[in-house]
This record gives structure tokens, sequence and C-alpha cells, in this order.
């Protein structure tokens, strides 16, 4: 036995570790998959063995394969293994795995809760810390609820390592559990003036990542931010802060003034670049916010551009980068200031970097005005030309696009050289955008009117040479403008100088080899066009040419008649006939133009992209109502083969059918509606609508009015350059005549301060080329203004926003480790509040539902594996048992399943109760009223445990592990009627003294680790208006009991409570007593002395006190088997004792529970009216009750082995009804 | 916040890869290549910023890396972090690598991914800068391999005499791969105190 353990460690030694792995790998590079997926048996082998040192060095090396993208999720079970290990190398190396592959779909996460609150605990600072980084990268919904309040302890441990990791990790806490938010916030904000550089920098962060998604919660914090500022040292959190301020700047105009002048400071003062270029950033973004306000900031503009111009003419490309950035906010409200710098911008186009010319384009997007438009597309169409790399090139097409069209074609003067520009582009190879310029084209020739006979010209030259776009087929996304040139030709043909011709090209055999939805388009203007040519011959009474324009199309038209496209088919065959049938009248000599054109007549116009949504739904109108009662699906799948054979008693299905489905129709319509009203997609029927169906009219459609000359023509294919020069032209011409015709009247104008300054030539002076009507968009009547179409319901960040000033309220607490974790507000319920979408929440409850399965199988083969280890784990522990029974349960309705499941994640850390109540001596202080209400939970956990009880005497009695049902009992609780009423309120926390100052109410708790050990628990209320501080808790010890102090302070100095209290606050400290005998109940003196500051005076006070510690505080609620407990009893070793209390007046659900919560007991068994419990003390002492009921007489028979802590605690009992 | 943590080599092979979001290994097979696609085809004299075409997250997300002969650093992030703060932290991460593995080159990397990535913990936490401080992290960092060694004990010394038995057998030592050290020039920008 002993050799083959000497053997074992030896080939351990020659056992593959990463670097084997890694060498491995490399020495096989043909054959790489194989030898990995060797080494992936060798790694399942290793697993399977006990040695923990194996496993480890497995989990290594599928991390390092987790990498190369393996999934390694199979083994999450042994990463969880290895997390749980005593030494720090393996639980490092297993906390590393996990941060790299758990996620919140890994359903062993649950078992790591117990695992992390003990290694959070751990004495051991960097047990905790890769504790902490490891949650950070898997924390879930359930670990941050479950682990929010431990978390928050660290948040003051006295390492600043730990520190600082714990405040970190609280973003991301909020983030999965936004419940935590409020309660730690106090606390996280004190971090803010931590000593520890490190926790300041890292208490930063948090504030400023949660501040940048909500800002105007955050604007109480300025004052403090303001001063870090000055104060901070530190770049890295100055960086941080002033960004943060940029956010917050916006909401709060006068904190921008206040900034400008340290920051103007800090960018003449500092020498590290990035914070000069992030206090650039904030300037602007205050300036921005000031911009409506003060308009004379135009020093620190100029100071901003300045050094802006600074950073773009530097050689290094990073600061290049970042001043065109930053200059694009500028640009936003302060254009001119910006188009100063245009030539610098420019000259970035041409730069190497593709980063910095995407940043310049943005920039000139801002930049263009009436006068340089021109001149700037013309600069980018060389650069269109020059580019390589399609991407680039496509860029710089869609921002051509873009610069041109904004506001409405605001800039552009001319827009036959907008049209000859879209035309150019249709030139470039390749190009992915052909729909973009499409649709620019369709835009321009049905919104200016003016423009129409121009643009028809140039499409019908663009069809004429259709095969120029089409001879490629890698030209494909170009074509698209073709189908913006056929409907053009032939919606505005009547532009056309020779219509037969472009109909000509549109029936060329070649149009067949285009793609579907643009040969239909080109088909259907087919028609149009021979409207147009039939009435134009008909005038000229030159029936011969008519006719032959029909014979082509008959000619023509079967090659689409015969295309696979649906469309195209269609179109062609109803034209086709059409055309014949004209034919004919053709040649009896009858007039059909009128009647076919009327066939096109009216007149298109542009409609908002929006429009559709926005149309009001009319009274009456019910879009949930069913047209016709749909057949519910499992009966339809049943029906329709008798159908088809048979048709004897169609009466009788379809009775039935009504019958079954009137229900279910009902709940189906409300969960529709439900999910109507959370679809931001979906109309709403607003109360107001009216019914407003007559169409409007073309003469409602609002125009845009621009001033006018005459258009110019230009013959042949166009060339954009050539308009340039006209334009310059005629601008030139244009403003000698202005300043001959009205010198006088300009100048007095200017003399009247109507612009301040204006460059040489004002954007006013350039009038448009054209006399357009911009034709702008239609809506439907009665729309509503809505423009909260684009906020992601999603997101996350939306639930964090929170109201932070708001006092705490009870139901806030964070959840503590308890004996039965919290169910009953269940944090489903909870989150919708918090707007965080149900469905997904559901969706996860319904994906753990199916897991559970899986994750059972697991659980019982990690069982059985330990069993045979012998090796007690924690992980093993916290296994719910009662899945099956849960599941069957959960089937009632959804909102069941939402919340048993949840409650089974939480049951995780029930059977670890013990645990709970250890709380490492230097993280005494706890948020102030947790474990009260902890407290409450826990009573009601109690009750749902013993209508469980009942429930399950009810059926069988195979199962007895009542902590594990904690998950169960909640469903019980939401789903199924119980006739048991609710509990009354109950606390634990009893006023231990006050005065006109303070209150204070304690706690007092067994710790289960240590067995001479009780943890009081004391919470603070300052109920004065006056500031409380350097208080100090001072308790005179006695020979039994010893309030725990700091080594090397004296044994009769006070602790100092590590908070302070403002007017109203609360807040609660920990402190722990070192006990000796635990038989009998004991009282402890002492004195709280503290300072009251006032903003004259401070004032010493103090207020004595006496500390009661019962028998019952030694007591600790632990689970007990009534397989044990029935061993227990027949032992023999326990001594008894009875008790009877007469006239307890209160259902005996209610006296268990009182019992349970006030006694720390738990009950083993229940029937009907007797129950069995059990509690144990910290010194192991098994402590029983039998407790019967009737007839409100309580009979209670108890056993212990010590009887003087079992007469002291029945007195206690005792006491306890006596007192109700 | 950081996003991502992605350092391969050259030819794109991987070194280290921190997501600090969920993705599927394939997904971060894809982002990887895609990274590596983007960054690597650009010039050495050009900004060390990259937008669009990712795969994580949206319009929002920067690149920010730094070429160290023959590995990429980058880290992936959103609008809240300062560029040229992370391209410092980036600086701050290599050297404390080259403190940490004495002239650190890519072998250390390709042998040593655990401990790159405990490094890496002591400066970022789920997507966090937790300290900027290099000898602050050095120390850390220390102290727990330091831990390490100790409980590794007389127990570990057979491992590690084995492990370096193995190291003189096989052909292929670092010295036969010819690979530069990072060479690391402090850039302009100062440091964080």
């Amino acid at each position: 036995m002993a050799l083959k353990i000497v053997k074992g460690s030896i080939d351990r030694m020659f056992d593959k570790n990463l670097q084997d792995l890694v060498r491995g790998i490399r020495n096989h590079k043909e054959d790489e998959a194989k030898y990995i997926s060797t080494c992936i048996d060798e790694i399942k082998q290793e697993l399977k063995q006990d040695n923990i040192a194996v496993k480890a060095n497995a989990v290594c090396k599928l991390t390092y394969l987790q990498m190369l993208g393996y999934d390694v999720s199979w083994a999450a079970f042994n990463i969880v293994e290895v997390m749980s290990s005593s030494k720090f190398t393996y639980k490092r190396i297993g906390y590393l795995a996990a941060s790299q592959c758990f996620h919140e779909g890994t359903d062993v996460i649950m078992l790591t809760t117990n695992q992390i609150r003990k290694d959070l605990s751990s004495p051991n600072q960097y047990d905790t810390g890769v504790a902490l980084t490891g949650l950070s990268c898997f924390v879930t919904p359930d670990l941050a609820r479950d682990l929010a309040n431990d978390i928050m302890t660290l948040m003051s441990h006295t390492k600043p390592y730990i520190r600082k990791k714990a405040v970190l990790i609280m973003y991301k806490v909020f983030l999965k559990y936004p419940e935590s938010l409020r309660p730690a916030f106090p606390r996280l904000k004190e971090k803010l003036e931590d000593p520890d550089p490190g926790v300041q920098s890292a208490a930063v962060n948090v504030i400023c990542e949660l501040a940048r998604r909500n800002p105007k919660n955050y604007l109480s914090l300025a004052p403090l931010f303001f001063k870090l500022m000055t104060s901070s040292t530190n770049n890295w959190v100055l960086i941080k802060i002033i960004k943060l301020f940029g956010a917050l700047t916006p909401l709060e105009p006068r904190l921008g003034k206040k900034l400008i002048e340290p920051l103007t400071n800090l960018i003449h003062s500092t020498s590290a670049m990035s914070l000069l270029y992030e206090c650039v950033n904030t300037v602007i973004a205050v300036l921005i916010s000031l911009s409506s306000g003060m308009p004379n900031h135009s020093a620190s503009i100029q100071l901003c551009v300045q050094k802006l111009r600074i950073l773009i003419e530097d050689s290094d490309q990073n600061l290049k980068y970042l001043g065109l950035l930053a200059m694009s906010k500028i640009l936003k409200t302060h254009p001119k200031s910006v188009q100063s710098h245009k030539d610098l911008i420019l000259q970035c186009l041409d730069d190497k970097d593709e980063s910095i010319r995407l940043r310049a384009l943005d920039l000139l997007y801002g930049m263009v005005s009436k006068k340089n438009l021109m001149e700037i597309v013309k600069k980018l169409m060389l650069h269109v030309d020059k580019a390589e790399g399609t991407t680039y090139r496509d860029e710089l097409l869609t921002k051509i696009i873009d610069i041109c069209s904004q506001s409405n074609y605001q800039y552009i003067t001319n827009f036959e050289w907008y049209i000859s520009i879209l035309v150019e582009l249709t030139r470039l190879e390749g190009t992915r955008h052909g729909h973009l310029i499409a649709s620019q084209m369709l835009d321009v020739a049905i919104r200016v009117k003016a423009i129409r006979a121009f643009a028809v010209a140039q499409m019908a030259t663009l069809l004429d040479n259709a095969h120029l776009l089409t001879g490629n087929t890698q030209r494909n996304g170009i074509c698209e403008v073709l189908y913006a040139a056929a409907w053009i030709c032939g919606e505005f043909a009547e532009h056309l100088e020779d219509p037969m011709l472009t109909l000509e090209a549109m029936l060329r055999p070649k149009v067949a080899t285009l793609p579907g939805h643009i040969q239909a388009v080109y088909v259907q203007n087919a028609a149009k066009l021979f409207a147009t040519v039939l009435q134009k011959h008909e005038g000229e009474t030159d029936s011969q040419a008519a006719q032959e324009t029909s014979q082509l199309l008959i000619d023509r038209l079967p090659l689409f008649v015969q295309s696979a496209n649906l469309e195209v088919q269609e179109r062609a065959s109803c034209i086709l006939q059409l055309v014949k049938y004209i034919q004919k009248l053709q040649q009896k000599n009858v007039e059909v133009a009128e009647e076919v054109t009327a066939l096109f007549a009216g007149e298109l116009n542009p409609v908002a992209p929006k429009a559709q949504k926005k149309v009001p739904i009319p009274e009456g109108l019910d879009l949930d109502a069913w047209i016709n009662e749909p057949p519910s699906e499992s009966e339809s799948e049943d029906e329709k083969p008798k159908a088809v054979f048979a048709k004897e008693e169609p009466k009788h299905s379809r009775s039935r059918h009504t019958e079954v489905d009137e229900k279910e129709l009902a709940r189906r319509r409300e969960a529709r509606k439900q999910e109507q009203a959370n679809n931001p997609f979906y109309i709403k029927a607003s109360p107001s609508s009216q019914k407003v169906y007559d169409a409007p009219g073309v003469e409602h459609i609002p125009v845009v009015q621009i001033d006018l000359s005459v258009p110019l023509k230009v013959p042949g294919m166009p060339m954009s350059d050539q308009y340039v020069k006209l334009e310059e032209e005629r601008r030139q011409k244009e403003k000698a005549d202005k300043k001959k015709k009205e010198k006088k009247k300009k100048r007095e104008k200017r003399g009247k301060g109507r612009k301040g300054d204006s460059g040489p030539e004002s954007e006013e002076d350039i009038t448009p080329a054209h006399h357009v009507d911009i034709v702008t968009e239609e809506m439907p009547e009665n729309a509503l203004p809505s423009d909260d179409d684009d906020k992601d319901p999603n997101d996350p960040h939306k639930a964090l926003d929170i109201d932070l000033d708001k006092p705490l309220a009870d139901s806030e607490k964070l959840p503590v480790r308890t004996h039965r974790p919290e169910v009953l507000k269940s944090p489903a319920e909870d989150r919708d509040d918090n707007t965080i979408p149900q469905e997904t929440k559901k969706k996860s409850s319904k994906d753990k539902k199916e897991k559970k399965k899986d994750k059972e199988k697991d659980r019982k083969r990690s069982k059985e594996d330990k069993k045979k280890k012998k090796k007690h784990k924690d992980v093993e522990e916290e296994l719910p048992e009662s899945l099956p029974e849960e599941v069957v349960q959960s089937e009632e309705t959804k909102e069941v399943v939402t919340v048993s499941s949840s409650a089974a994640a939480a049951t995780v850390d029930s059977s670890s109760a013990a645990a709970a109540e250890s709380e490492p001596e230097e993280l005494k202080d706890t948020e102030p009223d947790d474990t009260k209400s902890s407290k409450h939970k826990k009573k009601k956990q109690k009750k749902e445990k013993e209508e469980k009880e009942k429930k399950k005497k009810k059926r069988h009695h195979h199962h007895h592990h009542h902590h594990s049902d904690a998950g169960a009992e909640d469903s019980v609780q939401n789903g199924t009627v119980e006739d048991e009423e609710p509990l009354p309120p109950m606390s634990n926390y009893s006023l231990l003294a006050e005065n006109s100052y303070i209150k204070m109410v304690c706690d007092i708790q067994g710790n289960h680790q240590d067995e001479s050990k009780v943890v009081v628990s004391v919470i603070f209320e300052n109920k004065s208006d006056s500031f409380l501080k350097s208080m100090e808790f001072n308790v005179l010890d006695s020979l039994n009991s010893k309030l725990q102090r700091p080594d090397g302070a004296g044994p009769h100095d006070g602790l100092t409570v590590p908070f302070q209290l403002p007017p109203g606050v609360s807040n609660e400290a920990r402190f722990v007593f070192s006990v000796q005998s635990i038989v009998m109940p004991q009282k402890l003196k002492g004195t709280l002395t503290f300072i009251v500051k006032t903003d004259e005076s401070s004032t010493h006070e103090k207020l004595d006190f006496k500390l009661h510690f019962t028998c019952t505080s030694y007591l600790i609620t632990t689970p007990c088997y009534s397989d044990a407990y029935a061993k227990l009893l027949e032992s023999g070793d326990l001594k008894g004792s009875s008790l009877r209390l007469e006239g307890v007046n209160m259902p005996f659900h209610h006296l268990l529970a009182r019992i349970c919560f006030h006694h720390h007991f738990s009950v083993v068994e229940r029937i009907d009216s007797c129950a069995s419990m059990y509690s144990r003390s910290i010194q192991g002492h098994h402590v029983c009750l039998l407790v019967k009921s009737s007839d409100q007489t309580v009979s209670i028979d108890a056993k212990c082995d010590e009887p003087s802590l079992l007469g002291n605690v029945l007195d206690e009992i005792k006491q306890t009804f006596s007192k109700c | 916040m950081i996003k991502a943590i992605l350092i391969f080599n050259n030819h794109g092979k991987p070194r280290l890869s921190k997501f600090y979001e969920h993705y599927t290994e394939d997904t971060e097979q894809q982002i990887i290549r895609e990274t590596f696609h983007l960054v690597s085809k650009r010039d050495e004299n050009v900004c060390n910023f990259l937008e669009g075409g990712l795969l994580i997250g949206g319009s929002d997300n920067k690149l920010i890396y730094r070429h160290y002969a023959t590995l990429y650093f980058v880290f992936c992030v959103d609008s809240s972090e300062s560029e040229l703060g992370i391209l410092d932290l980036i600086q701050v991460f290599v050297e404390t690598l080259d403190k940490c593995f004495e002239n650190v080159c890519e072998l250390d990397l390709i042998f040593h991914m655990d401990k790159v990535h405990n490094i890496l913990a002591e400066m970022v936490m789920g997507g966090m800068v937790l300290e900027t401080n290099m000898s602050e992290i050095i120390t850390q960092a220390e102290a727990q391999s330091k831990m390490e060694k100790s409980e590794a004990g007389i127990a570990g010394a057979p491992a590690r005499a084995v492990s370096a038995v193995k190291n003189m057998n096989l052909p292929e030592m670092p010295k036969n791969i010819n690979i530069g050290d990072i060479s690391i020039k402090v850039p302009n920008l100062p440091s964080f105190k």
C-alpha cells in the first residue's frame, strides 16, 4: 500500500505539465489536432484520479487548450474541485480556469457559492484576492445576490489589497444585482477618501463607470470629486475624474463654470499628454454645455482648438488621431472655429493611416458649407479614384453621399452637379453601395422637381450604357443603380427627349441577366414609356410609329414572360396581354393613348421612413381580436387526418374546440397583450386617436421653398468638374451684380451688427443655381412624435438608474448569509421593478429547469466520488435533493418556475448555514440592518418550511432533508393555497440602550467555527440632528466572557466603532466575545462613548448598557436528519427535562416558527400538532425538543447532554411565550 | 471598461486571451483572428488605435494596441477608457512582464501563460483597471509565487528537478528559436505615478 503511494507520487513527476504540453504541441506542428486530442484523453484520465495535484495540473493544461479554442466546459466540475483545494497553488489554478470558461450558463457555478464565501473570508489575503479576481469574471445574478454582503464587508478590510479588489468587484455585483447598489453606495462613497491610493482609484473607477451610464444620480458627488481633482496626483485617477466631469457637466452647467479654471490650469501645467488630452476633452464638453447660456467663452475654445491643432500637427500618429477625434466634438457646437483649420484636415485625408483618414472624413461632414461643398467633394472624388481597398473606398462613397444629403440637401446649391456626382460614382468598381446611390437618385429626382428633366436625361444615358455597369458580374452591387434609372425614366417619361430610344434600351435581351427585382422595374416602366410614346404619336396622327412600338413590346416581352422570377413573369404577361389588346384597337384605328396613360396617372410622393409606424389606430379597431378563432395546435393535428377520410361528427369536434379553448384563449390574449405592451416595435393604441381616414391630397404636402434662377443645361455625359467651374463663374457674376446693386444696403445691415464677422464671402451670399422645391416627406396626420424609438430595453445599465440620495428602506437591505436564504422576496420579482426584462429571467429559469436533470446526474456522480474519499466537502452538501419534487410543482405556472428555480440556487448555501455565523474578527462592521431584514426572511422561510413539511406528510415520508427543501417551499408559497395564516413580523434584535442621541439594538449569535466565540451585532442609530463620531464600545469583562480586542490593546480598552454616523443614519458593527462556559446565561456591563458634533460645538457623551448573553445565543441552528435524530435519542446519553406552557393562543406553526427563530432550533419532523426539533450549542451540546400542542396547552419534552444548559434554554423559551 | 485583452504573435498565434465578457470558444477564436487581421496589416508608424469591424461590442469600442518585436498586445476598450491611458497601461504591463521574467521574450509567454495571467490579474480585474503602479504589481505577484513555492516545499523539489531534466533533454530550447527580446522603448508619454 505504502509502496503504491510512493510509486504514485513518482509517477506524478513524470506527468505532463503545462510546459510539456506546450512543447508537445510545438513539436507536432503537422498533426496538432491529433496530438491535442490524445492530450485531452490523458487529461480526462488525470481528472479521474483522486490526487488534487494531478487534477490541478490537468486543469492548468485545459486552461491553455481553452485559449487555443477548445471547449473545456465538460471539465467544469473538476475546475470547481480544484478551486476548493486548500492549497493556494491549486486554488489559483482552479480560479483561473473558472474565470476563463465559466459564464452565466455554467450550471456548476451554483455549487461554488459556498466555496467562494469561504475563500472570501480566508485569513490569507491572497486566497481572498484570487477568489475576488475569479468572481469578477464569472459573477452571476445569483452569486451576486448571495455574496453581495460578504463583498461589502471586505470593502472595509484591513488590508488595502483586499479593499481595492472588493471595491472594484462591486461594480460587477451592481450590474448583476442592482438592488445592492443603494445599500452599498454609502460605503463605496466612503472609499473615495480611503487613505490607500489604490483603493481610492478603484472607488473612482467604479463610480465613474456607474455615473457614465446614469450621470444625474451622481451629481451630488461633484464637490467630492472636485476636491479629489485638485488634490490627487495620480494621473490615472485624474483622468477618470476628468472624464466623469465630462459626463456630468451637460446636466449641471454651473459645475462647468467652476471647472474651466482648474482644467485650464492643468492644461497649461501637466506634462502628461494623456491628462492634457482628457482635460481638453472635458473643457470641450463644458463649453458645449455652456454654449447656449454664455456666448463668450471664445478664449477657452481658442485654447482648445489651438492645443488640438498642435496635437494634429504632431508627428506622433496617436496624438494626431486623438486631436481629430476631439476636434469633431467641438465641431458640433462651434463649427466656425474648426472650419478655419480646414487645410489641416484636408491634409489628414492624405495620411497613410486609415484610422486618421476616417477621422478626418468625419470632420469634413460637419465642415461643409454651401460655399465649400463642391470643393470638398471634388477632393473626395480624387481620393475615391486613388483609394486602394474597397472598404476605405466604400467609406468614402458613403461619406460623400452623407455630406451632400445632410439636413435635407441643405448645402447643395446645384443639383445638376449632384446628379452628375452620383452618376460618376456609378463607375466605381465593386462597391457594395449601389443601393445607396440608387436611393439618392430616386430621392433627388422625386423631391427636387426642377431637376427631373436633367435627371431623366442622365438616367436615359445610364440605361443606354447599362452594359458598362453590368459587364462584370462582380459589379453586381452597382447594377442597383439601374433600378433607379429605369424607374426615373418611366415615371418622369414626359421629360424624355426620345422615349422610343430608352424603351428600346430597356427591352434589350441583356436585361434578362439582371437581378429579378430590377427586371420587374424594367418591365413595369417599359409599359409607362409605352404609354408616353403612344400619346406622343397619336397627336401626330402617325399610326405607323405607334403600331411599331406595340410590335416592339410584343416581340420583346415574351423573354420576360419566361423569367424564373415570379414578379417579372407576372408583370410581363399582364403587360404583354395589354399591349396585344391595344394593338388590336390600334388596327381598328381607335384612339387608346389616353386610356393607357390613365393607367399610370397620379403622382408618387416620398413617405417618411417612420410614417407607417406612426399611423394612429382608428377607434373601434381592436388589433388583438381574433378574426377567426384559431384551432388549438394539438387539435388540428388530431383532427386533420380524420377529416380527409371521414366527415362524420363535424359538430362534435367544433364545439369541443371552442369549449376547451375559451380559457386558454383568454390567457393567451392576456399574454400577448403583455408582450405587445413590452414590445417597443408595436404600435400602441392611443386613447385620443380619431378617425381620420381621408388621405391627404397632394396640395397638403408641405413644400420647402428655395429661391432660384434658371437651371443650367449641359449636354452629354456629365462631368461634375464642369459644374464646379460653371458654378464658380455664376457666383462671381452674382457677386459682382450684388456688389453693384446692394452695396449700400449691405453696409447698413452690417452696421447694425447682424453678423459679427464674416469671411470674405458669407454663406447667405450664395444663391442656389436652381429654384428647387424640396418636397418634404409625408407623415400621416395625427402622427405622434415619438423619439424614444432607439432606447435599448436590454441595457443592463438601465437597471442601475437608481436614486442614491433617498434613505434606505428596510426592504432594501442586502441579504446576509443566513440559515434560510431569502426566498420569499424572489429576485425575479424585485427585478421587474427595476425594469430588467422579465422574459430573460423566465427564460433563464426555464433553462435551469432543463438543465436540472443533467445537474442531478453530475451531482450524484460527484457525491459518489466524494463518498469514496470520505472527504467532507461543502460543495457536496449543497446539492438540493428535492429537485424532482420541485420540478413537479414548478409545472403549475410559469411564475412558480421562476421563483422556485431561483430559490433553488439560493438553497445552495442553506446547508452550510452554520458557516454563516462565522465572521472573521477583523470584519466587524457590516451594513446596518441587513441582519434585521434577514431575520424576517428567516422566519418566513421557516413558515414555508413547515407548510412544506405538512405537505410532505400528506404525501410520503420519504424526504426529510428539509434544508434543501427551501427552494421548493417557495413554490408552495406562491403556487398552492395554504390554509395557515401568515406570521407576524419577528426580530431577534433587542433594545440594548437608548438616549436622546443614539439607540442601540443588538443580536447575539454563536460562532459555529469557534466553540468559544459569540458574535454580537449592534445596530447604532443616530437619533439626533448632529454628527456622531469617535464612538468607542467597551465592556467590562467577566471571568467567563471577554470582549475580543485587537492585539496590543489593554484588557480595559474600548473598541473603536469603525464608522461615523451622520444624522438619521444607522449602521451595524459586530463585536466578538470569547466565552468559556455556556451553560449559564450571563450579563455584562458596558459603555458606549461618543462625540456629538454640531456646527458650533462638540460634546462628549456616554451611554451605559447591559449585554445579556442568554443560553439561546449559544445555540446554532443546525439541520438534523430524522434518522440521526432518532439515533441520538436512543443513545441514552441525554438527560431529559420538560416544560408545560398554558394558554398559548397561537397556531402551531407560529409556535414552531418562534422557537426556530428566537431560539435557533430547526424542525426535524412535524406530524400534525406534534414536532421534533433540534439545535446544537457552539460547544457541541445536542438539544432535542418534542413539542406537542393541544387546546392552548403546549408541552415540551426536552433532552440534552448538559442539564443546566437545557434548564436555562427551557426557561428562556418559557419567557418568550409568556411575553406574548 | 476593458472588454478583452489579447496577446498574439506576428503570425496570429494566441499567446494570451482574456475576455471580460462571455463568448463561445469559436467566437473567441474568430475575434482573435479578426483582430490579428486588422492589426497586422497596419504599418509600424501609424497610430495605435483602431475602430470598427469588430465582433466585440458596438461602435463604442476601440482597439488599442502596441507591437513589441514579435508580439502584439491588444486591448479592446470602450469609450470610458482614456486612449493614451491604456497605451501607458500596456507599457506598464510589458515592463512588469519584463521585470518578472527577467528580459521577457515570446517564449516566456508561450510556456508560462498561467504566470502571465496571474500578473495581469494584479493589473486588471473584471475589465477594470486595478493597479497602475508597477512596483505594487510586482510585489503582489512575487509574494504569491513565494507562497506557491513554500507550499510546494520539499515535495516540490523532485518535481522541479525532473522538469529541469526534461528541459535539458529537449532538442528544442529557447536558444534554438531566434526570438529577440521584446525591446522596450519607453515612449514619450510619462507613466503613471
